[in-house]
Order: structure tokens, then sequence, then C-alpha cells
């Protein structure tokens, strides 16, 4: 892997604002991305839909195809070298995780198949066990499908209520002056985004946490927007579960992560059941292995914790807090020129605002915009991006999103906006 | 690549999705019925009188992108004073130009603007939804109609 060392010291945490200007080569890291260096429909890729799904650097491509050529087997099982070695990974990715996120151990790291069934997880296993009829669940009005669907299957077995912190509009904050009267009982549980994926709201998981905590409220932080883009301390942040995907980290698909505290883990029971998961089975009753184990029934995907160990390594090799800088830097320089396009509406906070902005041009459907900026080479994303009840609340059916990542270049938020007059031209617009 | 968005994007598509024909709800209408594209948003509703086996006015009203609405539009202009046999017959010629970019056989006339979406497979089903709702309308289902599958 390429370590690119930095010119500077590391910057300052993402709560300092503004921001010193990063100077690092971001542009070199584009060579660890073969897939950045190609043509679509005749122009350069500007690949700009990193929220749905990060890129993966050769370092991630590399380390999954090293698995599978020298050392592939099945993990816990064997005592042959090979299933040792699979084992050893394994678990030194598990190890791996629970250093990024600062996890007490790696006994507090479930691996699972993203923050959607990480977060199902908690649904199944922690409800089961805890929410009763008359109890409340607390999420907000911003929250991606898979923190939502869950929680509405989970209440429906339970008997239990959701109730929804509101969020104020167009700037996509949380209404916070709300949050007292409605983070008590019978809340039991608060499940929140970190980083919205429409609105690019970074919330203040801290302070959101303490106050739960100081209720009794069990906290659930959904990651998926943050972890590989800001620094993550789940000891920091005091939250009782919090939920990842390793393909928004430049981490394969189909491999995540739950953290949970391992005084909750501890009593929850299993919500799957099969091999790898218990410590002695009879025909009648089984025991169930420690945590985390008894959380993973059935072979792993082995190659994908590998993957996202790697994928850690590399984006740790830049830092986090750099990746956050750099992130906000493209934002603020993008919203700067989304402001200056006559017709256009933005969505999201004004400042302190991740590497994503949606946005609406005239009453061009969010589709047209999309389809046209793809013949530009500028992959965009339009539609609900499964935030359906929030799209409802601010009265639109879609928005048009560009996602940034530490790849991208300012050169490519001058083409992005570009490529949006032509389409307003093309469209009809003034 | 511009020639392939001006083929999607013909003059006609995007006059009729700035200024719709027949767009209104049809107070005297029998038949109505509805189709939703979740994942894109959208949507139309059609209104129909239908009598004997005739559309004897055909009227629409929703939101969507430039393509589904001038779909809807000129389908409502081609639709009046079809039996319910010519609207299926036309609908496979219709479908079939979305999906190969072929017109066989007659003029499709003013359809054949759309012929430019084969090109473009994730619209397909933006052009087909008004056409999946006028054949539910005349079978007489109420169920909203889909062209999309699930998915993020
Ligand atoms: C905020 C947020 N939560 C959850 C998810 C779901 O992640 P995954 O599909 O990897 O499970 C996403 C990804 O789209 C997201 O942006």
């Amino acid at each position: 892997m390429n370590l690119h060392q930095p010119q500077t010291p590391p910057s300052e945490p993402p709560s300092a604002s503004p921001l010193p200007p990063t100077v690092f080569d971001w542009e070199a890291l584009r060579a660890d991305f073969p897939i950045l260096d190609q043509q679509v429909n005749g122009r350069p890729l500007v690949y700009l839909d990193n929220a749905a799904t990060s890129q993966k650097p050769l370092a991630v491509i590399e380390a999954i195809e090293r698995y599978y050529r020298n050392d592939n087997a099945n993990v816990h099982r064997g005592i042959h070298e090979l299933s040792n070695r699979a084992t050893a990974a394994y678990e030194g990715a598990r190890t791996r995780v629970a250093q990024f996120l600062n996890a007490r151990g790696p006994d507090e790291i479930v691996w699972t198949r993203g923050t959607t069934e990480s977060i199902n997880l908690v649904a199944n296993a922690w409800g089961a066990a805890n929410l009763r009829p008359g109890d409340s669940i607390l999420l907000t009005e911003m929250e991606h499908h898979s923190n939502l669907v869950p929680w509405q299957l989970a209440a429906r077995r339970a008997g239990a209520r959701l109730v929804y912190l509101p969020v104020t509009g167009d700037d996509g904050l949380l209404d916070l002056s709300r949050l007292d009267a409605l983070l008590a009982p019978p809340v039991k549980l608060f499940a929140f985004t970190h980083v919205s994926n429409t609105l690019g709201t970074v919330n203040p998981v801290s302070a959101l946490c303490a106050r739960a905590r100081e209720r009794g409220i069990v906290t659930v932080v959904d990651a998926a927007q943050s972890a590989g883009h800001l620094p993550v301390d789940v000891q920091a942040i005091g939250c009782d579960f919090l939920a990842f995907s390793g393909h928004k980290i430049c981490g394969p698909t189909g491999i995540g992560a739950l953290y949970g505290r391992r005084e909750l883990l501890d009593p929850m029971p299993p919500w799957q059941g099969g091999g790898d998961m218990i410590s002695s089975v009879d025909f009648f009753e089984s025991q169930w292995d420690a945590v985390p184990h008894k959380f993973e029934a059935g072979t792993p995907n082995i190659a994908g914790a590998i993957g996202m160990a790697a994928a850690i390594d590399y984006i740790e090799a830049i830092g986090r807090d750099r990746i956050f800088a750099h992130d906000q830097e493209l934002a603020a320089y993008a919203v700067t020129g989304l402001r200056a396009i006559p017709g256009l509406r933005l969505f999201g906070p004004p400042e302190h605002r991740a590497g994503v902005v949606s946005f609406l041009l005239d009453d061009i459907h969010a589709h047209d915009v999309v389809t046209v900026a793809d013949r530009f080479g500028v992959a965009l994303r339009g539609g609900h991006h499964c935030n359906q009840p929030l799209m409802r609340k601010l009265g639109i059916v879609s928005t048009a999103r560009a996602s940034f990542y530490f790849y991208n270049t300012a050169a490519e938020v001058d083409r992005l906006i570009e490529v949006l007059i032509e389409i307003r031209k093309f469209f009809g617009g003034s | 690549m511009i020639d392939d968005l001006n083929d999607l994007y013909q003059q006609v598509i995007l006059d009729h999705s700035r200024s719709p024909r027949n767009f209104r709800a049809l107070a005297n209408a029998n038949r109505t019925s509805q189709g939703h594209n979740p994942l894109c948003g959208d949507n139309v509703t059609l209104y129909l009188r239908f009598e004997g086996d005739v559309i004897r006015e055909i009227t629409f009203q929703g939101s969507g992108c430039a393509i589904s609405k001038a779909s809807a539009s000129i389908l409502t202009e081609c639709l009046q004073g079809r039996t319910k046999g010519e609207v299926e017959a036309l609908f496979e010629r219709v479908r079939a130009m979305l999906t190969t970019g072929q017109v066989g056989g007659d003029d499709l006339g003013k359809l054949s603007v759309f012929a430019g979406v084969h090109k473009f497979p994730a619209r397909v089903k933006c052009a087909i939804l008004p056409w999946h709702a006028v054949l539910a309308a005349l079978e007489g289902k109420s169920d909203p109609v889909s062209t999309e599958e699930g998915g993020d």
C-alpha cells in the first residue's frame, strides 16, 4: 500500500472549525484506485456516489486475492495449517475493527453483512429480551430505511410504539429543542444516525448519547456514513451499540460490524441459529457460545472481514481526521458553486456538513438530472436515498445527490457545477 | 453522447413534460388507475370515460420525471377513441420500441419520439408506467401498478 506521507501534522479533530486547509497529496491517492481511471460515455469518470458505496484501493483487492490464493479454509473448525491461518486472519480483523472503533476488546465486535444486518440484530435480539407492550422506541426523521424498518418490525412484535425526533426543514438539523420532552419514559431505546446520507448533517452523537444514558435509555448509532469519514470512538461517543458497513469505507460488500457494549451483548439471546454459535447441542436444547460468536451463525464472510481490515489499515494510514477535513472542504466548495446556480434548492445544514450535498435543480426531476450527468461522465445518485419519510416531510419525492470521498478533487467539483449548468440549459432553464 | 441525450429528450418530450396535455381530473370518469414507481418518485393517475369498448375521454394527473410525464401526456392524446383491443396491440408495439428502438409495421406517429429510450435501460420503466396504468384501468383493476422492482 502507498503510504503517501502527509506534509503537515494531522489536522485538528472535526469539531475544530474553521478548518485549516489540508496540505496533502490527495491526487496521488487516486493511483491506488484503478477504477477511477476510466472514461464513461466518452468522458473521464467523476465518481460522486460515495455515500452509496466507496471504491476499493488495490490494498483491499490484493488482500482478498492473497487470502483466496494462499490461506483459504474454514474458520474455528480445523486444526490444520490453513484453517489456523484463516482463523488468525479473521479474528485478527475483528481486533482491527475493535481498535478502529476504540472498543474495549474484540468480544464487543460482532461480524455482520453490514449496517442493515447489524441494526436488525439489535432490533431482534435486544428487542426480544427488552421490549414490552407500551414501550417506545425513539428514532429521528432523518433515518435511513435500515434504521427504521427493523424498528417497525420490532415494535410490532413487542406491541411497542415508534416516536420521532423531528428534522427542522431544508436545513436538515435535528430539532434538539424537542429532545428533552421526547427522550423520556416509556422510551427504552434511541436509534439515530451519526451522519445523514441525504442531508450531510453531522449529529451531536456524544451529547445525544449522554442525555440518553442519564435517563437509562439504550442508544444505537448508525455509523454507515461516518465510520470511514471521521474519527469514531465508541467510548468517547458513549453509545451502547454502533453499526457500520465495510463497503462504504473502502472495503468489500457483504461485510460489516456491530459494536455492542459487553454488558448489553452478554445477556442478549441469539437471533439466528446454526453452526459456529453454540458450545454444545443436544437434540432438544443447545448451549450458546460466548459473545460475539453466539451472534454469528454459520460460515462467515472470511474474505470480507480480511478485506475490511485492509480497508481500515488503508484509511487509518491517511487518518480520518484528515479525511473529514478534506470532505468538508469539498462540500463547502461544492455548496458555494451550487448556491450560485439559479433555481437550485439545496438541502442540508449551512455549515459543519459532511461530504454529502443534496439538491433539486429548478423543477427538473432528479432522475433526469442524474441521467444527463451520467452522459457527461458524472456519477450522481437520484431518488429518495432510502429516506422516504424524510422526503415526505420536506414535501419532495427525491433529490439529486453528490457525495465525496478523499479521492475526489476540487476539479471534479468544478466539473459537477459545469455539468449542472449544462443540464439547466438542456432542460430550458435560463 | 449528446446525440443520445437528444434522442432521449426529444423536443416533443420536453414540450409535453413542461406543458402536459389533458392534465386534469375527469369528473365523469368511470375508470381510474394509478401508476407509482416509488424509487423514482414517478406518480400518475389516469382517468377514463370508457363506454362500450371505446375510450371516449382520457386525462391524467401526477408528478414525475420528464419521460414519465411526457409518456402519459402523449398517451392521452393517442388513446382517445381507441378500443381496448387497439390499446393492447399498441402497448405491445410501444413496449417493443422502448426496449429495441425499432418501430415495426406502421408508423407509430407521435409515440415514436420514445424510440431513443432504449439506449437508457434504466428509464424504460418511466416511459412504460402510464401504459401499465391504462391497461389496469381497462381491466377494471384498482390496485396501483408499478414498473420497478425493489432496491436501495
Ligand atoms: C445512513 C445509512 N444507514 C444505513 C445504510 C445501510 O447500509 P448497508 O446497505 O450497507 O447495510 C446506509 C447505506 O445506504 C446509510 O447511508
